[in-house]
């Protein structure tokens, strides 16, 4: 269950995030992760963690939305990308290369929040005007 | 009146821990030490390897190990017998050690020696070929050990492990005449998903192919220590 972990440096990263916003709360409506294929993280579980964790927290309802990246290698004998499965022993099929260069598979990334301010905060007055 | 927003992160999501793990390796190059990260899954061999490791190299090198563990501190009580300095990180349930459990064994470390005096810190990983990838503790060195019980489909099965291998040990080779397994095929799948790292056979039963891992471990020490600029080793 290394989700577990994994949630809790997300939430980390989100508690960094948030206090850029200063004394404003922002209210988060979705964190959108981008997981690679070739990467040790179930997305579902990590979503089931997440659920779990923002419970009572001020993250408590935003959804978390993960992208999945296909895992794709390119073959360094004549640059063909190609899709590495086990069951080729993640050989290339074109030249039969083993998988030396991994264009996309090992994101592990936090690509974007989707949050709302309500328009009381202070994030919204206009700027003071210099006396 | 809401406003919809969207704030792009670009953020690795083990962002926390990657910071811890840069830490530790910045304490790690103002030691001038090298750090190998040991995994495995359990008892593929990695504490008698290191066992006869610590012995061999104790002559000419110093040393000191933290030893991950789920509960027990069985591990840590087998390689003090070796002589070397060990702190037990148990781990309870996580199946992985974290950057910030290394730098918890690091302060423990601290209270027994000047870790400036070491050449190599060992950090003996939790048993799992699983996750122990995905978190960095500081390591400048991953080293992965499959033993040739375990079957040779393991590299196919447990990628993300032997691609970020910078060695693979292939264990328990003594053991061979007697399993239906070609190690030509074990080595052929680890090196399908990672043609560039090196591959050794050893067993600490026999000795078979310590020379070679030993002078790999120098190798590696000489070029990590090559490497430091006076900034790194004097922050």
């Amino acid at each position: 269950m290394h989700e577990v972990d994994m949630t809790k440096c997300l939430l980390l990263s989100m508690q960094d995030w948030r206090q850029q916003h200063g004394s404003v709360s922002p209210s988060v409506e979705v964190v959108h992760l981008q997981v690679g294929d070739f990467t040790c993280v179930e997305p579902a579980q990590l979503v089931t963690t997440w659920d779990v964790a923002i419970r009572g927290s001020w993250l408590e309802g935003a959804r978390l939305s993960i992208e999945a990246i296909p895992l794709v290698g390119r073959c360094v004998c004549c640059s063909a990308t190609y899709r590495p499965s086990a069951e080729s022993a993640y050989r290339s099929p074109c030249c039969d290369h083993p998988m030396e260069e991994v264009v996309s598979g090992r994101e592990l990334r936090i690509r974007s929040v989707d949050y709302t301010l309500t328009a009381s905060v202070p994030a919204e007055k206009p700027a003071p005007v210099p006396s | 009146m809401h406003m919809p927003l969207e704030d792009t992160l670009g953020l690795n999501l083990l962002a926390a821990n990657q910071h811890q793990a840069e830490h530790n390796r910045e304490h790690f190059d103002a030691w001038r030490l090298l750090c190998i990260n040991l995994m495995s899954s359990p008892g593929a061999g990695k504490t008698s390897l290191l066992e006869r490791s610590l012995a061999a190299l104790a002559t000419d090198l110093s040393m000191a190990v933290l030893e991950g563990d789920m509960t027990t501190q069985l591990d840590a009580e087998r390689l003090e017998a070796v002589g070397v300095p060990v702190v037990p990180i148990t781990t309870g349930r996580a199946c992985h050690l974290d950057a910030a459990m290394v730098s918890g064994g690091l302060k423990l470390l601290r209270q027994q020696l000047d870790p400036a005096c070491l050449d190599l810190l060992w950090v003996e990983n939790v048993g799992n070929l699983v996750c122990p990838a995905e978190f960095e503790v500081g390591e400048h060195r991953k080293v992965a050990l499959l033993s040739v019980t375990e079957g040779d489909d393991k590299p196919l099965k447990y990628p993300v492990m032997f691609r970020e291998a910078d060695c693979v040990l292939i264990t328990k080779t003594d053991l061979l005449p007697y399993l239906p397994v070609e190690v030509e095929r074990i080595e052929a799948h680890i090196r399908a998903v990672n043609p560039r790292c090196t591959v050794i056979r050893v067993s600490a039963s026999t000795g078979e192919g310590l020379e070679a891992w030993h002078s790999w471990v120098r190798q590696q020490l000489a070029q990590q220590i090559a490497q430091l600029t006076p900034a790194m080793v004097l922050a």
